[in-house]
């Protein structure tokens, strides 16, 4: 389900941006800029006004999130000085949107540019973008694992704390610690299950990705599972030591929802972990979603191979010792 | 043998003492009770003696084994059956046995003449989930899942508490009926009414043990004359009885109060005057033979 309707809605394309044109020129030149713009189909022309003060109420009541204004005389002085200003205003109260609006708006504007002047001129330096590894810069592609790896993390850790904890509130974990069957035999039988689930979800989801979406990982398939069965050892690991620590399902819940808050939004799922600032950047390097996340979008953009992700894996090995042993003490402390 | 030795056994939770040095001695094939209040101790003292914790001080053996050592023998030879009940919920009747049989490595037929006369009386709901069956039935399920692997001790915390009175008989009948097998049979209750059906108990009372003993004993050793008072207004003569300055003590027992006189003459008439001059004129006093809870009660008064 999640994998299904988040990469939709946990979309950065602007499609909708309002606009707000204030003409000052009202000349063919201004004209014809405005139907570019329009037709590019990104931006919804909200209104024309005639002065800046007039457009500027739209926009304080959302309906316009871009105030494009065009000078008088623009195209006089496009045709003396070849050159002229037009103004953009950006609502930032939603800041992708404004920046990702602007940054839109000025590169058609710079192409209208380029088209004025080519074909008899050329000019000296040309900036052409080429994005690498997802070429139309779409945000499924980017999206689809990341959040399959936030799934996996859900199950291993959630889930396995959440079940030891229920028996320790039924009793149930009483009558089995009466029984000759080891602490360590007992609880691999907890997790196991989950190890598994965990890798049939993976499963579901690569299907789904491939099905739904259609994207097939550029890279190997099998270093997606083996890092993912280390992953989830890690985390089943995670769970298990805050099941040790917790009394109740509530207080397990309350503490895994803390953990998996802070690993989400640093994970670089949703924003860049290299746009964070150096500290948080370096709480980073202690989440292993930011792990699965980057080994995932690797895999299935950029292709890489078992060798590409032996650092990653590496890591992931040493939050499964960490967390595991973390586990153990929490339960020998408790005997 | 399967005795059980517990010397001055003592654990602590914080500032609190559950259980203070206490030595038991259990015997082979015994029915023994420990019976107290809520908050006695007996759950700990259980929770030790099936390896669940570990006493602060003191030493005990189950069987011979070693609480310490040899926990994990200990284990395969004793069956608990929690205060609470604590089988899987989610599992049918059956699916509950079979999992706890696999678990002791053994299976239902192997024992089932042992189980045999519970289980009967389960078996029309046998593929009805654990957590869907009455209290009483919920007991024998447990019962059962504690014999499944024929322990030679077994351990049970308050199986009776919250159990109508006829089921908690038919319990008991199933208990004498256990003990026939040769298996040591440790039961915990509040209720001092049950203490005539076993061999010997223990009171016990703010983690201390008081007294160990045949029922029988313990009532023969109640050093006062026991009376009855009856009467219309049972409060009010409560409250007027303990005023009278020969009483040694007055308890409410039920319809009647049961009543000591601080010296041990045959004083009744005295009292039943003193009682009739405080207007309780149908006012009947009768000698009674002492209960285990007549003397529990007694060894609460020296405490105090």
């Amino acid at each position: 389900m999640q994998l299904i309707i988040l990469p939709f809605a946990a979309n950065f394309e602007m499609k909708n941006v309002n606009l707000a044109v204030v003409d000052n020129d009202c000349s063919p030149v201004t004209t014809e800029l405005t139907d570019k713009i329009l037709s590019s189909g990104y931006f919804k022309l909200t209104t024309t006004q005639d002065s800046y003060e007039a457009a500027l109420p739209f926009m304080e009541k959302n309906s316009a999130d871009l105030i494009l204004e065009y000078p008088a005389r623009l195209e006089k002085d496009l045709g003396r000085e070849r050159s002229a200003c037009v103004s953009i205003t950006a609502n930032a109260v939603n800041g992708t949107k404004a920046g990702i609006g602007t940054s839109y708006l000025a590169s058609i504007i710079r192409q209208y540019n380029i088209e004025q002047i080519s074909p008899d001129v050329t000019i000296p330096v040309q900036i052409k973008n080429t994005h690498l590894f997802n070429p139309y810069l779409d945000y499924k592609a980017y999206m689809v694992p990341g959040i399959l790896a936030f799934l996996l993390t859900l199950v291993g850790g959630f889930l396995s704390a959440l079940n030891i904890v229920s028996e320790k509130e039924k009793g149930t974990i009483e009558q089995i610690n009466v029984t000759p069957v080891p602490k360590s035999i007992f609880l691999l039988s907890k997790l196991i299950p989950f190890w598994v689930i965990g890798l049939i979800i993976l499963t579901l989801g690569l299907f789904i990705s491939w099905i739904v979406y259609g994207f097939i990982p550029d890279g190997n398939v099998l270093a997606i599972y083996v890092f993912a069965a280390i992953y989830l050892v890690a985390l089943t690991g995670l769970g298990l030591a805050v099941s040790a620590i917790s009394a109740s399902q509530q207080q397990a819940m309350f503490t895994m929802f803390f953990c998996n808050m802070l690993f989400a939004l640093m994970s670089g799922l949703f924003t860049p972990i290299s746009s964070m600032p150096d500290w948080a950047q370096t709480i980073t390097l202690f989440n292993p979603i930011r792990y699965f996340v980057e080994v995932m979008r690797m895999i299935y953009l950029k292709g890489s191979l078992f060798t590409d992700i032996t650092g990653h894996l590496l890591i992931v090995c040493a939050f499964a010792v960490f967390f595991n042993t973390l586990a153990v003490i929490g339960y020998r402390k408790k005997s | 043998m399967n005795s059980v030795q517990i010397s001055h056994i003592t654990k602590s939770y914080g500032n609190v003492t559950a259980v203070r040095d206490i030595s038991l001695s259990i015997n082979s094939g015994e029915l023994f009770a420990l019976i107290g209040p809520d908050g006695a101790g007996k759950t700990t003292l259980f929770r030790m003696l099936t390896t669940l914790l570990l006493p602060d001080k003191g030493d005990a053996t189950v069987c011979g084994l070693d609480m310490r050592k040899d926990w994990r023998q200990i284990r395969t030879i004793s069956g608990y059956m929690p205060g609470r009940f604590s089988l899987y919920q989610d599992l049918s009747v059956e699916e509950n046995l079979e999992f706890f049989a696999t678990v002791f490595k053994t299976t239902i037929q192997e024992n089932y003449d042992l189980i045999h006369d519970i289980y009967v009386q389960l078996e029309p709901f046998s593929k009805r989930r654990a957590g869907k069956l009455s209290g009483g039935m919920k007991q024998k399920l447990a019962l059962c899942c504690a014999l499944i692997h024929r322990p030679r001790v077994l351990f049970l915390d308050e199986p009776t508490t919250g159990v109508d009175p006829v089921s908690r008989k038919e319990f008991w009948d199933i208990l004498s009926r256990i003990k026939e097998q040769n298996i040591t049979i440790i039961v915990s209750t509040p209720y001092m009414d049950e203490a005539s059906r076993c061999d010997r108990i223990a009171l016990m009372r703010n983690g201390s043990c008081l007294r160990t003993d045949t029922p029988e004993q313990i009532c023969a050793s109640f050093p006062h004359k026991l009376w009855s008072l009856k009467g219309k207004e049972l409060y009010q003569l409560l409250l007027d009885a303990r005023e009278y300055p020969q009483t040694y003590s007055c308890h409410a027992f039920g319809d009647c109060h049961h009543f000591i006189f601080k010296e041990e003459n045959d004083k009744a008439d005295d009292l039943a005057a003193y009682l009739r001059m405080k207007g309780h004129e149908d006012v009947l006093i009768e000698r009674l033979e002492p209960s285990v809870e007549d003397c529990f009660m007694d060894f609460g008064e020296d405490d105090q």
